[in-house]
């Protein structure tokens, strides 16, 4: 196993990068899956055949085309008559983007919480860990609950809520890495030399915790990305009538005697991303040789 | 951060404890400061037991008879006064004692609990080892399968899963009710296979590590059996952290089990809390709430102890 430096920085001993292996084929086709979901999400209102949340009573709970359906309606119709496809895109779209600003927002949270503990420690880190149990001791539905009484149910209030689920994790681990590398004899240079902490930290500290973080956000966002569905499955996340992956299947489990397909097309599309983005996450953790625990 | 104690420099196990039951004791508070609070911010129960459909006397009426009608100090007040004596009040929709529902509803959600780390054990541990030691195997592959599928899937899409394929598709299992022990098991593999997953990939990581230690090479070049070695020094070692592992998933566990009893219908702990925050019956949110803190703050010092046990460093103070 070579050993490479990562350029710009002295090799720590938690952050290797190996020399290039070819990548795997379960990767690449991981990647191709997510690609190709992405451009959907991307495209949705110009490739969707039909309005998302038009609802046609005429062609209620028809299968999928294959099946015997509609043949306009390539993956079926809902209880309601609308087109699955189409919906699947449009809520593919909002899952991800509630999904990717949360998980940036709880990654920036994290990330200034862990430098913050890690560096200054003492006094600090005492009140941080003190938050962090506080917050994992409360059930997170009665903080979606308050957050969204007090903010409104609108999306964009969603966003903050579905981010402090993760940040407490990257915080943890970015507090451990930043006290491994401030220990290290160039950041006792740096402060010898009288660097103030805000440049010790933004040149000679973060730069060796970004390929941590980087796993860190792509193992981290498939979980920000569920916890949008999962809350918009109990009903309290994305509210009606806007399509979310969660919210589809928490409807569509009423009709699964009537019409499976209507809950089976959502959570293919969630098992697809997911298990793609874990394979990727996976492998990048594995290649960039991050310990995590 | 449970596991920072690991340095520990004053006071060995005692003094250990002592600082960790000072800051459960803050977050416990918090948790009864912000149960109270949070019921309160988040919308009135009357809007949503009687859709507005009460009278302004009827809703006087009502707020006097719980005590909303008071000023929020002198209801904070009262709240914590009870809830010294004991007393958690009774629901605002079914006008019955908080404790009393929540007693009933313990049962199945108990059933649910200890079948769940069961079959996580009965399946994480084995499969962990097989994962570690035959890693080329069919067994071994199956092992990394389960590990990687629960891992990625959430509760509530697995748990749909489950009931296309077993009740639906084949037909062999109930998905809804719990009139028998039929009725647990969809419910039991939702909760286990995320959990074993984890069991699966921190048993494996933490026995590769053992296996490579001084001690297992001694055992090993003194003729001891590899199978021996593994039960007998490099399991051992490994248990901490997979002990740690379940530990920390409690949460995740009973956050999962609020979704799976919503799924399956299942009228537990989980469900009456669902129900509670969707109608805000402040009562029984609160009790929840409460309760939640308790478990999850006794559950992160077992850990601790159990730590502190399995690891002699902690112990003696290292």
């Amino acid at each position: 196993m070579a050993t490479v430096e990562v350029p710009g920085s002295a090799p720590t001993e938690t952050v290797r990068v190996r020399a290039r292996a070819p990548i795997p084929w379960h990767v690449w086709l991981a990647i191709g899956v997510v690609v190709l979901l992405a451009a959907g999400a991307l495209a949705a209102p110009w490739i969707s055949p039909f309005d998302p949340d038009r609802t046609n009573l005429l062609r209620r709970l028809r299968p999928p085309a294959p099946l015997g359906g509609h043949p306009a309606h390539w993956l079926g119709t809902d209880q309601l008559g609308r087109d699955l496809l189409s919906r699947s895109l449009h809520a593919l779209r909002t899952s991800v983007a509630i999904g990717l600003l949360g998980c940036i927002v709880s990654t920036l949270i994290g990330t200034a919480v862990g430098l913050a503990a890690g560096y200054l420690r003492g006094r600090v880190d005492a009140v941080l860990s003190v938050i962090v149990d506080t917050q994992i001791a409360l059930p997170y539905l009665l903080i979606v609950l308050v957050g969204l009484a007090v903010f409104g149910t609108d999306v964009h209030v969603l966003i903050p809520l579905v981010s402090l689920a993760g940040w407490e994790s990257t915080a943890r681990l970015v507090r451990g890495q930043v006290m491994g590398v401030a220990a290290q004899p160039f950041v006792t240079a740096a402060e010898a030399l009288g660097a103030r902490p805000r440049e010790i930290l933004w040149r000679h500290v973060l730069p060796h915790v970004l390929p941590v973080l980087l796993v860190q956000f792509t193992l981290n966002f498939p979980g920000v990305l569920l916890l949008e569905s999962s809350l918009s499955f109990l009903g309290i996340g994305v509210q009606p009538p806007t399509a979310s992956l969660g919210r589809m299947i928490g409807e569509g489990r009423h009709q699964m005697l009537a019409g499976w397909w209507v809950v089976a097309v959502p959570v293919a599309v969630i098992l697809a991303i997911t298990l793609a983005l874990q394979v990727i996450g996976d492998w990048l953790s594995d290649r960039l040789d991050v310990r995590r625990r | 951060m449970a596991g920072a104690g690991a340095g520990s420099h004053v006071g060995g196990l005692a003094g250990f404890l002592g600082r960790r039951l000072f800051r459960a004791a803050i977050t416990v508070t918090a948790a009864l400061v912000l149960a109270f609070a949070g019921a309160r911010i988040s919308g009135n129960p009357f809007d949503y037991l009687y859709d507005d459909a009460l009278s302004v006397e009827q809703r006087a009426e009502l707020a006097a008879e719980f005590g909303l009608d008071r000023p929020l100090a002198v209801q904070f007040a009262a709240y914590v006064g009870e809830i010294a004596r004991g007393n958690f009040g009774r629901s605002i929709a079914e006008r019955r004692p908080v404790v009393e529902m929540y007693a009933e509803a313990v049962g199945p959600t108990l059933v649910l609990g200890a079948a769940t780390v069961a079959v996580t054990l009965l399946l994480g541990l084995p499969l962990g080892i097989v994962a570690a030691v035959r890693r080329r195997s069919v067994l071994g592959a199956m092992a990394m399968t389960v590990a990687f599928v629960g891992y990625a899937v959430p509760h509530f899409v697995l748990a749909i899963v489950l009931i296309l394929v077993f009740s639906l598709g084949l037909g062999l299992l109930p998905s809804i009710g719990q009139d028998g022990p039929l009725h647990y098991v969809l419910p039991t593999l939702t909760l286990a296979l995320g959990l074993a997953a984890a069991v699966v990939r921190f048993t494996r990581a933490e026995l590769l590590a053992a296996m490579e230690q001084d001690h297992i090479r001694t055992a090993l070049a003194k003729g001891v059996s590899p199978a021996g070695v593994v039960v007998r020094h490099a399991l051992p070692a490994a248990m901490l952290p997979v002990v740690t592992i379940v530990g920390l998933q409690v949460n995740g566990l009973i956050n999962g089990s609020l979704i799976v009893e919503t799924v399956f219908a299942l009228r537990g702990v989980g469900q009456l809390f669902v129900g509670a925050v969707q109608t805000r019956d402040y009562p029984v949110l609160q009790f929840g709430v409460i309760a939640y803190a308790l478990v999850v703050v006794a559950v992160n010092l077992m850990v601790d102890v159990c730590y502190g046990l399995l690891d002699p460093r902690i112990r003696r103070g290292g």
